[in-house]
């Protein structure tokens, strides 16, 4: 943080100007990647440097590739349209949207007091709709998601024939086939933009009732921790689980069938042949019955995010699934208890909620109960809407991406099968209808010349940009951060900005935020993305930029976790309580700050982290 | 240990204020509940009546009291001094002081133990009238006898001139008064202090609040030192605030066990909290279990012993030296911040439009 401003006393006051700070070597043109609205404009300096950004490294935590915009774009957009123009949110609008240095920094948009009061009415009458018919719209809303991933499994991104068949002459169609290729592609992202906007449709909703829990709760109990709060509406029974749960029961299942030699056979990992082996086995097919079931469709899971185009997908790649069951029958042979402890779970949360009720005198207990009940019907959804959109739906999203960037690729239009994600999903139409063009005409098109040096460019960028993590934030914080949003999700408070700042406590120890209580020792184990997820051995700490809800299965080697961004409901937090380990999120810089090997201690209840060694 | 005049902690006897007082009935409770508390016994109001009464001396204090207008200072001093001359200037009765011989020679089995003697008068703690640190307590006492001239000491501190005019503007009547005395082991603290179940700063009934200083627990609760001081939630058991001072000097037992000494804290431990993690979940869960028993807000007294063994579970033993009542918030309707009422959406626009005051 070279650029930083020091106080006398020696106290960073701002983050860097984004239009102060140098490009990594080798990237110094990063810029030309991406399209203009997301990036910060020399003509607006003055208006930009006014505002406080933070980098959205929970979503985002690696460099993004140009095609990959899509997602901050999409999902700022219908953040935003949801509060400003759907429900009416009174003080929120939406998050603008930078992508800076290849990585992704949102700046809450704030609405005028006045024009907020005026909102009232209006959201409650809207939004009182929706918590009133709660459930019916969940169905419909499931109905509505279903049907989008059912279009986008349709759309099919094959060779062009040589020539329409003949039976089009019959039918005087007058069409050829890039009409369904290049409409294809056009639906392809308005599906996409349709089911960003699903994902928001009742996520604003679920973190508002939350959050009024929240403020009662801090009004009748100052200094609550977040944790208590989070625990009275934590879901035990989450589909966002169920992936995990599925690789647990196929584990038993193969125990039982005693088929589970076959999934810990020694030599190389697990996968098709695994399958193939069982099949032969005596038994096999009831366990690949079981598999089947499972695979469609809790295995459209990725172990990423959902948000990069190279996440893999368990459904894709049944390494990935097998490896974790392979895991869970080495536990369940040592006598290991695997499941989920569900009666624990809300055995704490009922002994929580009801020792806090007990503290109130009977009208605010009264208050605290509706408050409770609202966030609890509508809090489920929060956490399983991930599933549907962005593991299940963007899962089926990219590999249409990637077959419509393999068809290109065959025609020389770049030089690996994924490249197309070097250009801008707009480069990519254009791309797309010259060689459809060239299809036509009978004649080369322009792209095999035009894009492989361009793409190579583009990939040493992305290579040099990714060199060097993000800043967690641009410019200087103000006083207070009071937008609902920021604070919930990615846990931007006034106080988290400040210890990026200092980056340290005063005892040296990283502070963030007391996630998942407990406390754990053992040797940190860095992990900046799913590929490094094979690294983790028994008894490590994980300590990750952000971690994704389909780690889960790594969740039973690991002592506890630590990220660098995220509050007390992002997703590590979550996964965390309900196995019972010990997080520490939103430290700012645990992952550059710690490396592989050393010792740390995680206080999950104090929310710090010592470095031992 | 029963007999007339002593009653000890673990007698398992129903503790009754007329005779233990206020002090040592919470301790005869709580040995009685299984909370760890240090050995020790009551010298009860039958031995101070056995005392002032059948040729004693409280005629002689009536006679010396009466009259007497509590706003003249001097005269109330000098007719305190002559009342405790009566007291301290006679023999404890040998029945008395066989009995509080004998239940002192229980708690050392080894030999004299040092312990605390303090007054346990039958007024104290109430939830009307605190005389709270009103009478004297003497700690680092050795030896049986002078154990008995500790306990004589303590009666007479029923008759100081603050006390006096205590009682005199609460129209508490002089004749017919009595006291008792608790003698308790002393713990060689390593760490001791207080802690409060409910806030004092804003009322907050989720939380406990903790001061802990190295050594004896005495300069905390006078005031004499600063102390760590822990803000815990009483649900999750977790601390959210803490507030650590360097600690200077620290009370400790005299090495020959005949009172108690100051003496610096070296260097290292200055810079080091009072309280590990799992002490300060410790001293609040023996907070948290105490007013579970009375239903209301506690003030307690704690220490942890320089040779504590762990609990079996691991945790760390937190003795309870003292209890009582709360009686400045349990009697105040709390002073907070007003919540928005009632629930569903038009609560959540009220508490998102409110969100500028979101503390952070």
């Amino acid at each position: 943080m070279a650029t930083q401003q020091r106080t006398s006393s020696g106290q960073h006051t701002s983050f860097p100007s984004p239009y102060e700070q140098p490009a990594p070597e080798g990237a110094e043109d990063w810029r030309s990647l991406y399209p203009y609205n997301v990036l910060f404009q020399p003509e607006r300096r003055a208006m930009e440097e006014a505002k406080f950004w933070f980098c959205d490294s929970q979503h985002w935590p690696t460099v993004l590739k140009p095609f990959e915009t899509i997602g901050p774009e999409l999902s700022t957009k219908c953040l935003g349209q949801f509060n400003t123009r759907y429900f009416l949110v009174p003080p929120a609008n939406g998050l603008e949207c930078r992508i800076h240095q290849g990585y992704v920094y949102h700046s809450p948009v704030t609405v005028d007091p006045d024009e907020a009061a005026a909102r009232v009415p209006e959201f409650l009458r809207r939004a009182g709709y929706y918590f009133k018919h709660w459930d019916a719209l969940l169905v419909n809303w499931k109905r509505k998601v279903l049907a989008t991933i059912r279009e986008l499994e349709a759309l099919r991104f094959g060779e062009l024939p040589d020539a329409q068949p003949y039976e089009e002459i019959e039918r005087g169609t007058g069409l050829d086939a890039t009409d369904t290729l290049l409409g294809g592609y056009d639906r392809l992202l308005a599906l996409c933009h349709r089911a960003w906007q699903y994902h928001f449709e009742f996520l604003n909703l679920g973190y508002a009732a939350y959050l009024d829990l929240f403020q009662a709760c801090r009004q009748w109990f100052p200094g609550i921790p977040d944790q208590a709060v989070a625990t009275m509406v934590q879901g035990v029974d989450m589909e966002l689980f169920r992936p995990d749960d599925e690789l647990k029961r196929l584990a038993k299942l193969a125990v039982e069938l005693g088929l589970d030699h076959l999934l810990t056979a020694p030599g190389p990992a697990p996968g098709q042949d695994t399958l193939d082996t069982v099949a032969s086995a005596p038994r096999g097919e009831d366990w690949l019955v079981a598999w089947e079931t499972a695979r469609d469709p809790w295995f459209n899971f990725t172990s990423g995010n959902g948000f990069y185009a190279d996440d893999r997908y368990w459904r894709d790649d049944p390494a990935l699934p097998l490896g974790y069951i392979h895991d869970y029958v080495l536990r369940l042979r040592r006598g290991e208890y695997i499941d989920r402890r569900v009666a624990e779970l809300v055995a704490e949360r009922d002994r929580i909620t009801g020792e806090y009720a007990a503290l109130l005198d009977p009208a605010q207990r009264a208050d605290f109960e509706a408050k409770l009940r609202l966030a609890r019907q509508v809090y489920p959804y929060v956490e399983n809407h991930n599933f549907y959109i962005e593991h299940w739906t963007m899962g089926v999203f990219w590999r249409k991406t990637r077959q419509l960037s393999a068809l290109l690729h065959r025609a020389g239009f770049w030089p690996g099968e994924n490249d197309m994600l070097y250009l801008t999903r707009d480069e990519a139409r254009v791309a797309l209808f010259d060689f459809a063009s060239g299809w036509a005409r009978g004649s080369a098109p322009l792209g095999p010349d035009h894009w492989p040096p361009e793409v190579e460019r583009r990939r040493r960028i992305v290579r040099a940009l990714a060199s060097r993590r993000p800043e967690p934030a641009l410019n200087r914080p103000p006083a207070a951060v009071t937008e609902p949003f920021s604070i919930m999700l990615w846990g931007i408070t006034s106080e988290r900005v400040r210890s990026w700042l200092t980056d340290l406590d005063t005892t040296g120890d990283l502070i963030g935020l007391a996630a998942s209580p407990g406390r754990a020792e053992g040797p940190a184990r860095i992990v900046r993305g799913p590929a490094e997820l094979d690294l983790v051995q028994d008894g490590e700490i994980l300590v990750a930029p952000v971690t994704a809800p389909s780690w889960a299965p790594v969740f039973g080697r690991i002592r506890a976790t630590v990220t660098d961004i995220g509050g007390v409901m992002s997703h590590a937090a979550i996964v965390c309580r309900e196995y019972s380990l010990p997080a520490v999120t939103g430290t700012g810089s645990a992952s550059t700050r710690i490396r592989t090997g050393q010792r740390i201690r995680v206080d999950g209840t104090a929310g710090t982290v010592t470095v031992l060694d | 240990m029963t007999d007339q005049y002593t009653l000890a902690f673990d007698s398992g006897a129903d503790p009754s204020t007329a005779r233990v007082g206020g002090k040592c009935a919470g301790l005869l409770t709580m040995t009685r509940c299984g909370v760890p508390v240090p050995p020790g016994f009551a010298v009860t109001t039958d031995a101070f009546d056995a005392v002032l009464d059948g040729g004693g001396p409280r005629a002689e204090i009536g006679s010396v009291l009466a009259g007497l207008d509590p706003s003249d200072t001097a005269d109330t001093e000098r007719r305190a001094a002559e009342v405790r001359g009566l007291i301290t200037g006679r023999p404890v009765p040998p029945p008395v002081a066989t009995a509080v011989t004998a239940a002192y020679r229980v708690l050392g089995a080894a030999g004299d133990v040092p312990v605390s003697v303090r007054s346990s008068a039958e007024m104290e703690d109430l939830p009307a009238i605190s005389f709270a640190g009103q009478y004297d307590t003497y700690l680092g006492v050795r030896g049986a006898d002078a154990v008995v001239d500790a306990v004589r000491r303590c009666w007479a501190s029923l008759w100081t001139a603050r006390a006096i005019t205590y009682r005199a503007a609460r129209g508490v009547p002089e004749l017919g008064l009595s006291m008792a005395v608790g003698v308790q082991a002393m713990v060689d603290a390593r760490t001791a202090g207080v802690a409060l179940t409910v806030n004092p700063a804003d009322g907050d009934p989720s939380k406990i609040v903790i001061d802990a200083a190295w050594g004896l627990g005495d300069p905390v609760v006078s005031g004499g030192t600063t102390p760590d001081n822990y803000v815990v939630d009483k649900v999750l058991l977790v601390p959210v605030k803490t507030t650590l001072s360097p600690i200077h000097h620290e009370l400790v037992l005299a090495p020959d066990g005949h009172g108690l000494v100051r003496r610096a804290v070296e260097d290292a431990r200055r810079r080091q909290a009072c309280l590990a993690p799992a002490e300060i979940t410790a001293v609040a869960e023996l907070a948290k279990r105490v007013e579970r028993h009375y239903g209301c807000p506690q003030d307690i007294e704690w220490a942890i012993a320089c040779d504590a063994a762990l609990l079996p579970d691991g945790g760390p033993r937190v003795l309870l030296l003292q209890a009582r009542s709360e009686t400045f918030w349990s009697r105040r309707p709390r002073a907070r911040a007003a919540v928005v009422p009632g629930a569903g959406v038009s609560s959540i626009a009220d508490t998102m439009l409110g969100l500028g005051t979101l503390p952070t």
